[in-house]
Parts: structure tokens; sequence; C-alpha cells
């Protein structure tokens, strides 16, 4: 078999047998040897200043001071990423639902962050601090039942990389913001999810009752049809370790933003603390 | 004769070594997220043949308690990978160097010849242009792989924005597996292709830093004699 010729320019390298086993050496002293040896003296300089340049970039950006556990310019990476993906966002895109029968019997805890202090499950109210200011409004666990029940079966992702099938139920974030107009400034009811009151509070601040463990939330993922103040696991009252009596659910997000045994819900115009974004991780942590 | 005969554009090297630490770094900071749930095994039922990975592993090279490190390195860099392979794409479509990469019809006969060669078990070299059939479809498949690897990990990234993705790969523990998959294919490229390289020698290898190989080529214009020999004639 021969190969076509192709048409090739001086430069190019023609079809030609595979070199192993050819004396490629240069007549020593010859000018091509010397050609050779500039060419590849210069490159292999080029090449061992370019890796030394990239070593030396990455300790530097390594050795960054630290924005909330990274290195300042991995966290404006992070962040930008962040933006990025808030405005791809969606609120029509839903995470995908199961069959109730595919849900876990036993749903797995992981981690007792805010949940280690005693509570009377009785005297438990949710607080909400008004995005418009005054005193916070109290609420029991019956007035978030009495708000539109929500049944869902959906995938709870650690972001340690497992996953389960949850059933959760509970009352979405977005019907309560529709009944209690506390998030908008000037106290406007959340009426369509996909058109906000202007003045809605772009983040959301949720603390357990000893304040041990908080997270942030975008109000874009807050009001996520699928984002729930969940009462519920397989038709069951929460027990203690999963957050009786309310707790956070969204598949939009990693399970450390799920947070258990609600306190204190408030709205900000930043981004608020979050447990576990202070300790190095992604503040989004999700989408 | 012997020449110099330019084989690597300038271009072509750069992507190449700045696409092998940002994907060594991937890799390790990829090790260090799934340290933290490393569940995938070789194996069935309770039968285990390999588990990704041994503890003797983790002991050695310290892979333990670094996810949310990792999860930031790979969050960034991601970006340079991404951006370095969509350029070397671009380029290679621009500048026609595709030709010389893409599998032809000729591509899986000869680098079934090439492995034969290389495996001792057949005497004659098969005639190649820039790259032979095996490496056509190497640097082929790994470009895919590529694609493949910026899929499956947006998918696991955001996987309700991206779910048609993320459903499309067969959801989102389905497309984790695949990621995972796709990270140990780079491994074995990766031996290969530097065992490959070692055997070559040293003129191969510095064309890829230098750009340049020296070739041994009758005196006349060259091409056309040589594409006539038979694929068995040595040089």
């Amino acid at each position: 078999m021969a190969l076509e010729p192709t048409p090739t320019s001086a430069q190019e390298i023609p079809p030609h047998p595979s070199p192993d086993g050819e004396n490629l050496t240069l007549p020593p002293g010859s000018p091509l040897a010397r050609e050779a040896a500039r060419r590849t003296r210069r490159s292999f300089i080029g090449l061992g200043l370019a890796g030394l340049g990239g070593v030396l970039g990455w300790r530097y950006l390594l050795n960054a001071p630290e924005a909330d556990g990274v290195p300042a310019p991995f966290r404006r990476v992070l962040d930008a990423n962040g933006r990025l993906s808030a405005a791809y966002f969606r609120e029509t895109r839903l995470a995908p639902e199961f069959a109730k029968s595919l849900a876990v019997r036993e749903v797995r805890t992981n981690g007792s962050a805010g949940l280690e202090s005693d509570i009377d499950l009785a005297a438990w109210r949710l607080a909400v601090q008004p995005y418009g200011g005054g005193k916070p409004r109290e609420f029991t666990l019956a007035d978030i039942k009495a708000l539109p029940r929500v049944e869902m079966t959906t995938q709870l992702k650690c972001i340690e990389g497992w996953s389960i099938i949850v059933n959760w139920t509970g009352a979405r974030f977005a019907d309560f913001l529709a009944k209690y107009p506390l998030a908008s400034r000037s106290g406007q009811p959340l009426k369509d999810i996909a058109n906000p009151p202007a003045d809605l509070a772009p983040y959301v601040s949720l603390v357990t009752p000893d304040e041990e463990y908080y997270v942030g939330l975008d109000m874009h993922s807050a009001i996520h049809p699928q984002t729930l103040l969940c009462y519920e696991i397989n038709g069951q009252p929460l027990s203690l370790e999963h957050g009786a009596p309310l707790r956070l659910v969204t598949p939009l997000k990693y399970g450390i933003k799920h947070l258990k045994r609600i306190g204190t819900i408030a709205f900000a115009d930043a981004r608020p603390a979050d447990y576990w974004a202070e300790q190095g991780y992604d503040w989004d942590a999700g989408h | 004769m012997k020449k110099l005969i330019e084989k690597h554009p300038l271009a072509i090297r750069w992507f190449h070594w700045v696409n092998f630490p940002v994907l060594m770094l991937m890799i390790w900071s990829g090790l260090w997220i799934y340290w933290a749930n490393d569940v995938y095994r070789i194996g069935w039922g309770d039968t285990t043949l390999y588990k990704f990975f041994p503890q003797s592993f983790y002991d050695t090279v310290h892979l333990d308690h670094k996810l949310a490190q990792g999860m930031a390195w790979h969050f960034v860099l991601m970006w340079v990978f991404f951006l370095n392979g969509l350029l070397y794409v671009l380029y290679t479509l621009f500048s026609g160097e595709w030709r010389y990469l893409l599998p032809n019809r000729h591509s899986f006969r000869e680098a079934g010849q090439v492995i034969l060669h290389d495996l001792g078990l057949r005497k004659a070299a098969p005639l190649v242009q820039k790259y032979n059939g095996a490496q056509r479809l190497a640097y082929t498949a790994v470009i895919l792989m590529g694609v493949g690897s910026l899929l499956t990990g947006l998918a696991i990234y955001k996987p309700t924005q991206f779910g048609w993705l993320t459903q499309g790969l067969g959801g989102y523990e389905a497309a984790r597996v695949q990621h995972f998959v796709l990270t140990i294919g780079y491994v074995l490229f990766f031996v290969v292709h530097v065992a490959q390289v070692g055997r070559a020698g040293w003129n191969n290898f510095r064309s890829m830093v230098a750009g340049f190989e020296v070739a041994d080529v009758p005196a006349g214009p060259a091409g056309a004699p040589l594409a006539q020999r038979e694929p068995d004639s040595r040089a």
C-alpha cells in the first residue's frame, strides 16, 4: 500500500516510515548541529521559565490572604462562578422528582451543629424578622401547616458526593411569603415567583435557635417552587435528628444548606453568614 | 541528507504544556473531592477486585480531609482546562492540523499494525504521516474525553439548572461515575503516552518542546519519493 502523495510544502513532514532505529545524530560541529543545539537550548530554557513562572504564580495564589477559608483569588473565582450560574438560573427548571416508593426508609444524618441544645417543641416558635424593619413576627408550626401542603420526593445531595432519595412534606417558602409579606421592604406579598415585588430582599438568612448553625440563601433559590419549610419525612413528623419541628429542604442545594430546626429567618441586602462557606466552601453550594 | 523539519507549531506546544499541569491539578483536586465519598470499586456482589482507593494509597499521598480545598481548586482550574482545550480545538480547526489528528478510514487498521509492531509481534512499522493511526485515534479520543469531562462535570456541578444534561447522562449518580471513569481514562492515556514518548526517544520528545525534528530525507524534492515507498521499507 502506498499513501496518496499529499501536496506538501517544503516545511511539512512527508509520509515516512516510523523513525525508530534510525541514526539521527547530526555531524558534530556542523551548522545543522549548531542550529539544532541553539533551538533546543532556547526552547528548553523557555519551557523551564514558563514552568517556573507557573509554579511561582500558583504558589502566590495559594499564599494570598484568605477569604472565608480559601485564598482570596480562589474565593473571587467561586463568587464569579456563582454570579454566572445566578444569571443562568430559572425558577422554572425543577429538580427531578421520583416515585414515592423509591424514597429511603432511613434517612442518613450527617452532623449535629445547631441541634445539640435542648428544645421544647411545644414552646418552639419560628421568628421572622421583616425586611422592612420592626419587631420579629412569630409563627407556630400550625401556622406553617396551614399553608398549602406540598409533598415531593427528591434527591438529597450531600456535598461529600453521596445522594439519597427522600420523601418530604412541607410548605413552599414562596407560599409563606405570599401569605406573610415579610420579605419586601414595602410589605408586598409574593404573588408570582416569576414576577416578585421589585423591593424583594435579595438574600435570606436561616439560623438555628441556639445560633450554632446558620445558612444563607439567594432569594431566587429560596422562592423556587421546590424550596420547602419541611415538617415531615415519609409522612411522619420530623425526628429531632432530622430537624424537628421545622427544617429547610431545597433540592437546588447541597445538604449543608438544608438547615434543620429553624429558629430565625431574616432577610438581607448582602450575602448572610453561612456556616460552611466560612470554612472554605462555595457560598452558593448548588443550583 | 539530514534536515531539521518543523513538526509541532508553537501554539500546539503551548496548549500541550499548559494542559499537562492543569490536568494533573484537576485530577489531584478531584481526588480530594472523591475521598469524601470513595464508593467506587471494580467487582460484583460481595467480590471486590479493586477499591478506589485502598487505604495504603490514601496514606501515601495524603488525600484526606481536603474537600473544600479540592472543590475550590477544581472550580478555578476548570476554566483554564476548558479555555485551553477550546483554543486547542479551534487552532487545529483553523490551521488545518486537524488533518493529521482526526482518524481516517485507514486509522483503525493502521492502529492495529502499530500495536502489533510495538508489542514486537510485527516487524515492520507502518508508514505514517505526522501521526500514525493509533496516535490519531488516541489524540482524538482524549479530546472527546475532555468534552465528556466538561459535560459530566457540569452535570454534577449544577444538576438542577442543567437538569436536561444531568438527566440525559442518566442522572446525578451516573454522571458522577462517568466523570470518575473519564479521569481513570486520562491516567491510562498518560501511562501509555509517557511510555511511548520514552520509547520514541529524544528526537521525538524534543519536537514537543522545540518544535523541530531531525529527519533523514533523500536529496531532491521531499515528499513524492518517500510516499511511494512500501510501508514495510525502512529508512
